[in-house]
């Protein structure tokens, strides 16, 4: 169990390495001078190479990498080019909102899916079991982009209940937990929930009938175990996969996010990369993306080192 | 391009005469390396096949027997080329593996039958062309060798009118062994290895496939190296029989020799727990208790002392040496008690099947 | 007993197709008999054949608009689906930008499913050195959430169809690769590729002739099971004004331009959207009819 948890803790580095030199070459699969938007127009063979220098930009790549690498660990991610101000505090700053609303939608999804999955599970065959894969389907072929703007036509245009953008009143990005903050998190947690929900709701749904049909809850009903017994066992059963698909899913939340962040203009990386993209802000493209694989990395880390502690099976492996 | 091109496959040639063993094995090793640890650094390795020799000979059948894990489906591999060995020679008619032999000549003249009928057929292939691949991939043209397949299904017992064009999964597990064993003839072999080849089957259906194997054996002249655990079919079908425990060779001799002595405790063991028809033929000796040791980190000395009868220092300290069982030099057997210098105190024992009674 | 090597090919294409005769007869004969796969697959075809067709079905130009017949509601004479935001012909540019879509999201899947395959059957095969480095570099790429990895790929890149293509391919190869190779293990130890080694077959023809029939249908019900989120991606990409430049039309695209549409006409403002929805499902639910159709064996 012990090495287990080592080899899973060591096994970070290297993963962690690998992405961070994916992340260091994105900007030089770039085409074009990655100076060229901080270079004057008029600048002369030697003023450029001076600017080369200085940027470090003249050595070889591998030595770029690793200075590069060295200041990631300390917390220097270069400056915007757009803004010009340090890429890792603008990273930090949207990082917590993006986190605030993948951490609503998960609470959202995950639960519906888990409550939708095992009553589909548990009712096999039945109508409802058919509507909730029909609901899970839906799901995960939704383009949850599209989804944002319908619902913002049903109740921001039409019934005018929500606001459609922002992520506070008066445009204020800074979050807090009160009732006028949580009307501007509802429409953009709801549509990013949909597709975890559909496939929570899928992969529960699949577990739960497996495990009903399994001889060993056979043998539990005909030992006059009760109904709610038998569910224990099932939940039992089911929470160790669960709980890995969610990680997954938790981590795809965050990828995801960054569709409907530009949707309802929700100041996360989403918005961050989004704007990036707009205007080639590389530096600022190449830290919001490193920042958000490692978080990646890490909950898929911490979802490997709790699932053990969850699964009845793999206890005294 | 071959001159074989358009003719049927020939068996590859007697080259060494009838006194050269068909296969001499020479102190076979294969281990497995037991990957552990980050960076799949090795920690020990099974220790699958540990100095194994023998020999085969031409047109015997030599039975493999022991428990599940003491290296004969691994022995079997190293025979047929689809191990690597290790260290040790593999000797096919005088020819050396990776000096005189290379493993497409080996396959000119080894083939194997697997245990698994399903698995050892591709399921997406009839059995006509299973059976004819082979030799198309040694230059035969495709009409002749499906020709051939056809002839070798009927030979086993499957009309070919009613079988060649299925798909293994319409066909019932001694039907597709009868398949695998035509598919190994294909190829024209002198030596088939048979891996526990009818352990899987029921009863009637292996004693139809075991009499086949020995009509086959005297149409084409073919021997077998034939590894079971069932001690019962082993007889049947075996000239000598072999035994192995823990990647090692403890005993090996004739049939009606090693029937009547079982020189070794652990053959006596194995054959203690071997159901008898006879109620008069009762065997006194207790079967083994346990599991056989983890192959990783085997016991010194004689592997087999920890579970032996008669173990004593001497056995845990020093390996035996493999000794002619009363003078008879085609029976070999390791173990202390048949050798007088050993030090055990048993040692020079008139032999241990009837010291116990 | 030497074979040319045409000689061998020529061996192993006979003996592919004639062996899986009987495997695809029974899947077809299976697929049939599911309607929502069979109604699913006759509106993807339905849709190919439209976007296909498109230059020859009368239709208006979709680049072209009219400013004063900006946003006319579905409906309008002579625009059956309305105009949109440009005065362009809604229909028209639907039916269009399907091509895009559709070739932006189905195309990423099929070059992945070529290159991933080759990896993963290559590592399974191989086994060893090849095996450690190719699946490491693909545990690497998992640590990227699929849209993250698009995004980045395509942001670094820039915009442009053919960039597209690019980083949403890079994004399937490592989950295609990761299946290829688990398949190709298990098979790789199956009895039957044994039995054609010792048969005296190169590794080539074993992996041709014994292991791609086996393993090519799971990859290929998997990777059918990407093209509704490559599509997803693809239209999330030009969304973002990644994929493909205005004023060529393409879903996610118009999805966008029409966002400012939504207070005038969300029904038009919704059309692009819909038209991903429907496809991406008709996609899944054609795929798990496939995936139930193919398991032959259980």
């Amino acid at each position: 169990m012990l090495t287990y948890f080592i080899q899973r803790l060591v096994y970070v580095v290297p993963v962690s390495l690998g992405v961070s030199v994916f992340c260091f070459l994105l900007v030089h699969i770039a085409p074009g001078d990655p100076l060229t938007a901080v270079m004057p127009i008029d600048a002369t063979a030697e003023q450029q190479a001076a600017m080369r220098a200085a940027y470090g930009f003249d050595k070889p790549l591998p030595v770029q990498f690793l200075v590069w690498l060295g200041n990631a660990l300390t917390g220097d991610l270069g400056n915007s080019i757009a803004t010009g101000r340090p890429v890792a505090g603008e990273v930090m700053r949207a990082v917590g909102n993006t986190l605030i609303l993948a951490f609503a939608a998960s609470l959202i999804g995950f639960s519906l899916g888990i409550l939708f999955g095992f009553v589909a599970g548990y009712f096999k065959d039945t109508p409802v079991d058919r509507a909730v894969t029909a609901l899970s389907i839906t799901g995960v072929s939704v383009p949850n982009y599209w989804l944002g703007i319908v619902l913002v036509v049903i109740f921001s245009v039409t019934l005018g209940w929500l606001p459609s953008t922002g992520a506070g009143p008066g445009g204020s990005s800074a979050w807090k937990w009160d009732v006028e903050h949580l009307r501007f998190i509802i429409l953009p947690a709801v549509t990013l929930s949909v597709v975890p929900m559909g496939i929570v709701a899928r992969t529960v749904r699949a577990l739960v009938g497996d495990i009903l049909s399994q001889d060993f809850v056979t043998a539990l009903a005909a030992k006059g175990m009760g109904r709610a017994g038998i569910l224990r066992h099932v939940m039992r059963n089911v929470a160790p996969t669960t709980l890995s698909v969610v990680g997954l899913q938790l981590g795809y939340l965050l990828g995801g996010s960054i569709l409907i962040e530009t949707v309802f203009n929700w100041p996360g990386t989403g918005f961050l990369l989004s704007n990036a993209i707009f205007q080639r802000d590389l530096p600022l493209l190449q830290g919001t993306i490193l920042v958000l694989a490692l978080f990646f990395v890490f909950v898929n880390l911490l979802v490997d080192l709790v699932q053990p502690l969850v699964d009845p099976r793999i206890k005294r492996g | 391009m071959t001159d074989q091109q358009g003719t049927d496959l020939n068996a590859s040639p007697d080259r060494g005469g009838p006194a050269q063993p068909l296969v001499i094995a020479r102190a076979l090793k294969r281990y497995f390396p037991i990957r552990k640890g980050l960076f799949g650094r090795g920690k020990g390795a099974v220790q699958a096949v540990d100095d194994v020799s023998f020999t085969v000979r031409k047109g015997e059948t030599l039975g493999i027997v022991g428990e599940s894990g003491c290296g004969k489906s691994t022995t079997a591999r190293l025979l047929v080329g689809l191990a690597d060995i290790d260290s040790g020679d593999l000797i096919f008619d005088g020819d050396k593996l990776g000096a005189t032999l290379t493993h497409r000549e080996l396959w000119a003249g080894v083939q194997m039958v697997f245990q698994d009928s399903y698995a050892s057929l591709n399921p997406r292939m009839t059995i006509e062309d299973t059976i004819a691949f082979g030799p198309k991939m040694r230059g035969v043209a495709a009409k002749q060798a499906h020709a051939a397949a056809r002839d070798l299904l009927a030979r086993v017992g499957l009309a070919p009118e009613r079988f060649a064009g299925r798909y293994p999964h319409e066909l019932s597990g001694g039907q597709r062994q009868r398949v695998n064993i035509a598919r190994a003839l294909a190829m024209r072999p002198r030596l088939i290895i048979l891996d526990e080849a009818v352990s899987a089957l029921d009863k009637s259906v292996e004693a139809q496939v075991l009499n086949l194997l020995a009509d086959l054996k005297a149409e084409f002249g073919l021997t077998y190296v034939f590894i079971s655990h069932d001690l019962n079919v082993v007889r049947f079908i075996s000239d000598r029989i072999m035994v192995m425990y823990l990647g090692e060779v403890v005993e090996i001799g004739p049939v009606e020799s090693l029937w009547k002595k079982r020189a070794h405790p652990y053959t006596a063991a194995l054959f203690a727990a071997m159901p008898s028809m006879d109620p008069d033929n009762r065997t006194e000796v207790p079967p083994l208790a346990g599991d056989p040791p983890n192959p990783i980190n085997p016991p010194s000395g004689c592997r087999f002392h920890t579970r032996c009868r008669f173990a004593e220092e001497v056995c845990a300290t020093m390996k035996p040496a493999a000794r002619p069982v009363d003078g008879e030099a085609a029976h070999m057997a390791a173990c202390h008690v048949l050798d007088p210098r050993s030090g055990h105190t048993m040692a020079g024992a008139p032999g241990l099947e009837t010291a116990d009674a | 007993m030497s074979v040319t090597a045409e000689t061998t090919m020529e061996i192993a294409r006979e003996e592919v197709s004639g062996s899986s005769r009987g495997y695809w007869h029974e899947v077809f004969r299976r697929l049939r008999r599911d309607p929502v796969a069979m109604a699913c697959g006759t509106l993807i075809l339905l849709l190919l054949a439209a976007v296909i067709l498109a230059p020859w079905l009368a239709l208006q130009d979709p680049v072209t608009g009219s400013m004063i017949q900006r946003l006319k509601p579905v409906g309008t004479p002579g625009h059956l689906l309305g105009t949109d935001e440009l005065g362009r012909d809604m229909l028209s540019r639907l039916v269009y930008g399907g091509r895009l879509t559709l070739l932006l999201g189905l195309l990423p899947v099929l070059f992945a499913f070529a290159i991933g395959t080759a990896l993963g059957v290559f590592a399974g095969y191989v086994g060893g050195i090849f095996n450690t480095v190719i699946m490491r570099v693909v545990d690497i790429f998992f640590a990227f959430p699929s849209i993250l990895l698009a995004i980045a790929i395509s942001g670094a890149l820039g915009a442009g169809i053919v960039n597209s293509l690019v980083s949403l391919t890079i994004v399937f190869i490592p989950p295609i690769t990761r299946v290829a190779e688990s398949v190709t293990a298990s098979v790789r130890s199956l009895e039957y590729v044994d039995a054609a080694r010792i048969s005296g077959a190169g590794p080539l023809t074993v992996v041709r002739v014994h292991v791609l029939g086996n393993v090519l249908s799971p990859i290929f019900v998997y990777a059918t099971s990407l093209t509704s989120v490559s599509m997803i991606l693809a239209a999330g990409l030009s969304f973002l004004g990644l994929g493909v430049r205005p004023p060529e039309p393409e879903w996610g695209l118009m999805l966008n331009t029409l966002r400012t549409a939504i207070y005038i006409d969300p029904l038009i403002a919704a059309l692009p959207g819909v038209m991903i929805f429907l496809t991406s499902l008709c996609l899944n639910l054609l795929s798990d009819g496939l995936r139930s159709a193919m398991n032959v064996k259980d």
